[in-house]
């Protein structure tokens, strides 16, 4: 699921700042999107992601800075001539009209005969899975149903940028994976740009081809799925991004390509300089990471690993097609979370018992 | 969003400007007309523009003002613990009886008779209390009295009635929203920790729509201090409460800085009253937070 | 049934409620002219009556441009105060709205003796005019209410997204905002209708010479003649008022319907 670079910029923001009275709600925001992009904007509440979003979209003037749209600046474009759409996070389904006169909406100056708009808005709904549900009123709509109502409304107008603001959020789990999916299969199908704000890590995982983690006003990282989980770029993300161990680890030496550490359990370790990432200020010292599935539980008769440690496991945690063990490595006082996908043939180990764990080279990132 | 921006705070008071400016002219400038004529010197017909606080000494001094105020106050006091008592238990009806889809016809009800006609309503209180009234003929008719009581009209019980009538269903919405907002659970929980049904409404609900009960006196006895028709038609023009007063101060003696004076006085009286009581109950209030 | 005591009490209260409205037709169509029981018959004289009298139409006329007025006045200042208050945020809106919705806790005498100080210094004749100011000043806040609960329930994004579909702020207004709230207009005009044709204080102490329904209605009230004619005046009023409370009620309850929200019930 990587993405090629060489796509021309589709939206480009440069030292955008935006101020609500003493409120610094974005502080410099430098990013490029690219054509046909899938991509998102990640973070807590509060981050401004969600101003972000709506500055692209032209609901918030920007205090200073660039915002362009396939090159154009954006200054003094008003929302309703930008070539971006938005899928609201209420979804925004006009209660007073029908499901076809929803999607028809922005339609109404469009020159077309009115029954080429019908045939577009009966297209617009077929892309979407709905339809004949023209004629239905929209208040009567389910959740899942009103979103497609709100992606087949925005996505009529071909839109150079589709903007989703939390499209998923009101959705119970089963739907939203189902709506991941086809959101994802939709893009393609389009070939839209599509920017998503959410708060949901796992989500912008599984949908985006780049993800830009905010915090406070500011971009921590933007990468690659895969890169984004695998080297956060500082301690925050990586507490943000799935679940990380961490260890307290003191650094002995250092060279070009990497920096040496004694990790509590894992013995000294030559880290290399790509795994390296910032701490968080308040940290009480460098410290070294690993996700629950960069270390396996091994068997008793298993033939011995390249890196193996040993220790007791405190806690076992069954959830069906995967367990987590939190186990106390020799040597450290601290138990850590491993998470084992359950195979047929493969008993569960029991709290108390010794065990044998290997690790994988290049799962430790040094935080520091 | 902590703040929206300048240009949305122009916008909205570019909204506000027209009715704000009504308000303002045809409300706050006759208000403060007042205000000022109340510190000004009457002469005859006319109004001489010299501070004097003459008119509230007078005022203050005045045993017919003592008597009238304090019996607007009694009148307004009765009216609003009769009107509050009385519709309490209508307003938990509403909220913990009636099933959900009946409740706006139920509401509907209740508000309909404040809708229609003041006057008449009040004019047919005298009707029904008068000396050769509907009680009196009724109760006559059927051999129960041989000779009309006098006693039901003209006053101050006759007025409190009334006005108790004419403002029920201000005291039953306030406390019906109160009602309405409290989470069901919280009594199931009162119930479940060992209270009975009389001691949960009692540490549960009742301290609950205290916030409504309070709106319900307040919107209840602001009004009816300052009601006009009731003493007139009830009353029979013998027990005049305080707007009468005001009202025959400015227009039949044509006293403007006097009447201006009264009517300053009897709204700064209210407004004390008022602020005290929110104050006494602000561990009430507190609940809502 | 649950809550039968209760129930019970109820009812009674709403007897209580009804009683003197109650009493309104029973009167109105008795054929004597003392307000008393036994009842002496049906008649339809005091309506024959009612109809014939002239100074009785001319206040009718009054009560119906004054109600017109300031119900259409109190309404469209009531729109710009409701959208001002639910979508906008403003140095002083807290003051500024207090001072719209005041009227509502005022004592209608204060409000009517200020304005006719002011009204007769500045040298204004007293006429249906005067009236429709004071009007208009008391039914806004009842507007406003009305119209604020149509906007609030109004997802701001509503209006965000017919702007992004294209639409400017405007035709945004016009298209999306305005039908949704419609429902919400017509009930505070028919509200505010109903408000100044029944208003009382204002009208006295305003209208100079001119009589409106109340103010006739108050100065017939002294002869015992006329009072059968009130009678049927009274139940033609109050018919009129439930017809127009039962309308305000519909189109309430079809804004509620429209916008799909839960119905909480009730005005104010």
């Amino acid at each position: 699921m990587t993405f090629s670079a060489d796509r021309k910029p589709m939206i480009e923001c440069r030292q955008v700042h935006k101020h609500y009275g003493d409120y610094h709600a974005l502080r410099g925001i430098d990013l490029t999107i690219r054509a046909g992009e899938f991509f998102s904007l990640l973070g807590p509440s509060g981050c401004g992601k969600t101003t972000l979003l709506r500055t692209i979209a032209g609901f918030e003037e920007i205090s200073s800075g660039v915002v362009l749209v396939d090159g154009k600046d954006m200054s003094n474009v008003p929302a309703n001539v930008r070539p971006t759409n938005m899928v609201f996070q209420s979804y925004a389904i006009f209660p007073h009209l029908t499901v076809a006169q929803n999607v028809g909406f922005g339609l109404r100056r469009d020159p077309r005969s009115s029954a080429e708009k019908a045939r577009a808005v009966e297209e617009a709904l077929e892309m979407v899975g709905l339809k004949g549900y023209g004629k239905r009123a929209a208040h009567a709509l389910s959740g899942g149903q009103r979103q497609r109502v709100a992606l087949a409304r925005a996505l009529i107008l071909k839109p150079k940028v589709l903007l989703l603001d939390e499209p998923l959020s009101a959705l119970d789990r089963k739907m939203r994976e189902q709506m991941q999916v086809e959101l994802i299969k939709l893009q393609r199908q389009v070939g839209i740009t599509f920017v998503l704000v959410t708060h949901d890590q796992e989500e912008a995982l599984v949908m985006s081809d780049r993800i830009a983690v905010m915090f406070e006003g500011e971009i921590a990282q933007l990468a690659h799925p895969e890169a984004l989980y695998a080297r956060p770029a500082s301690r925050r993300v990586a507490d943000f991004i799935g679940l990380m161990n961490f260890l307290p680890v003191s650094i002995t030496g250092e060279s070009d390509a990497a920096v040496t550490a004694d990790v509590p359990g894992f013995g000294r370790v030559d880290i290399p300089m790509s795994n390296v990432s910032r701490a968080n200020p308040g940290d009480s010292g460098p410290s070294a990471g690993f996700r629950p599935e960069a270390m396996t539980l091994l068997g008793v008769n298993a033939p011995p690993a390249e890196r193996e440690t040993g220790g007791v496991i405190d806690e076992v945690v069954y959830y069906g097609d995967m367990t987590y063990y939190d186990v106390r490595l020799d040597g450290s006082d601290r138990p850590v979370r491993i998470s084992m996908r359950n195979v047929f043939g493969r008993d569960i180990a029991d709290v108390g018992t010794r065990t044998r764990v290997s690790w994988a080279p290049g799962s430790l990132v040094l935080f520091r | 969003m902590a703040t929206r921006n300048a240009a949305e705070a122009a916008q909205g008071l570019r909204l506000v400007a027209p009715p704000l400016t009504y308000a303002v002219v045809m409300l706050a400038i006759p208000l403060l007309t007042i205000l000022a004529y109340s510190f000004f010197k009457d002469g005859y017909l006319t109004v001489i523009r010299e501070f004097t606080l003459e008119n509230y000494r007078a005022v203050w001094a005045d045993p017919i003002f003592h008597k009238i105020m304090t019996r607007s106050l009694l009148v307004a006091a009765l009216v609003t613990l009769v009107t509050v008592l009385l519709a309490f238990p209508v307003a938990y009806f509403l909220s913990f009886v009636v099933p959900p889809s009946h409740k706006a016809l139920w509401i509907f009800l209740i508000t309909i008779p404040f809708w229609t006609s003041y006057l008449i309503r009040v004019f047919l209180w005298k009707v029904i209390l008068g000396y050769n009234g509907v009680v009196n003929s009724g109760l006559k008719s059927i051999g129960l009295i041989d000779q009309p009581l006098s006693f039901l009209l003209y006053n101050t019980s006759s007025i409190v009635m009334t006005l108790a009538h004419a403002y029920a269903p201000f005291a039953i919405l306030p406390i019906y929203v109160a009602l309405e907002k409290i989470d069901r659970s919280l009594l199931e929980a009162g119930r479940d920790l060992g209270e009975s049904r009389a001691m949960t409404f009692w540490r549960v609900t009742l301290p609950l729509a205290m916030p409504g009960v309070l709106a319900a006196v307040l919107i209840v006895f602001i009004p009816t201090i300052g009601d006009y028709v009731t003493p007139t038609l009830i009353g029979g023009g013998k027990i005049p409460m305080i707007a009468n007063m005001i009202q025959s101060q400015m227009l039949d003696q044509d006293n403007r800085p006097m009447g201006s004076a009264l009517a300053v006085t009897a709204m700064l009286i209210v407004a004390v009253l008022s602020v005290l009581f929110l104050l006494l109950n602000r561990r009430f209030l507190r609940v809502r937070q | 049934m649950k809550g039968g005591g209760l129930r019970l009490y109820a009812m009674l209260y709403l007897l209580f409620l009804y009683a003197p409205i109650l009493l309104l037709p029973v009167f109105a169509f008795n054929n004597a002219t003392v307000i008393a029981f036994p009842l002496k018959g049906f008649t339809t004289e005091w309506f024959s009556q009612m109809v014939g009298n002239a100074a009785l139409r001319k206040a009718l006329t009054n009560s119906l441009v004054i109600a017109v007025s300031a119900s259409i006045l109190a309404t469209c200042l009531g729109v710009f105060a409701a959208r001002a208050s639910t979508r906008f945020s403003f140095p002083g809106k807290g003051p500024a709205m207090g001072l719209i919705m005041l009227p509502l806790v005022l004592p209608e005498i204060i409000v009517a003796m200020s304005l006719l100080v002011v009204l007769l210094a500045v040298g204004v004749q007293l006429s249906v005019f005067t009236v429709i100011i004071g009007h208009t000043l008391i039914c806004m806040p009842y507007a406003v209410a009305i119209l604020s609960t149509a906007f609030s329930s109004l997802d701001k994004s509503l209006e965000e997204a017919a702007h992004d579909l294209g639409e400017t702020k405007f035709s945004a207004f016009r298209l999306v905002i305005l039908p949704l709230v419609m429902p919400g207009i017509i009930s505070a005009l028919l509200m505010c209708f109903t408000i100044s044709l029944d208003e009382f204080i204002i009208a006295f102490f305003l209208a100079g010479n001119e009589p409106t329904l109340p103010t006739y209605i108050f100065s017939q009230l002294r002869f015992p003649k006329s009072i059968p004619v009130i009678m049927a005046l009274g139940t033609i009023l109050v018919l009129m008022s439930i017809l127009l409370l039962a309308t305000a009620e519909y189109f309430r309850r079809r804004g509620v319907a429209r916008t799909g929200t839960q119905d909480t019930g009730g005005f104010l």
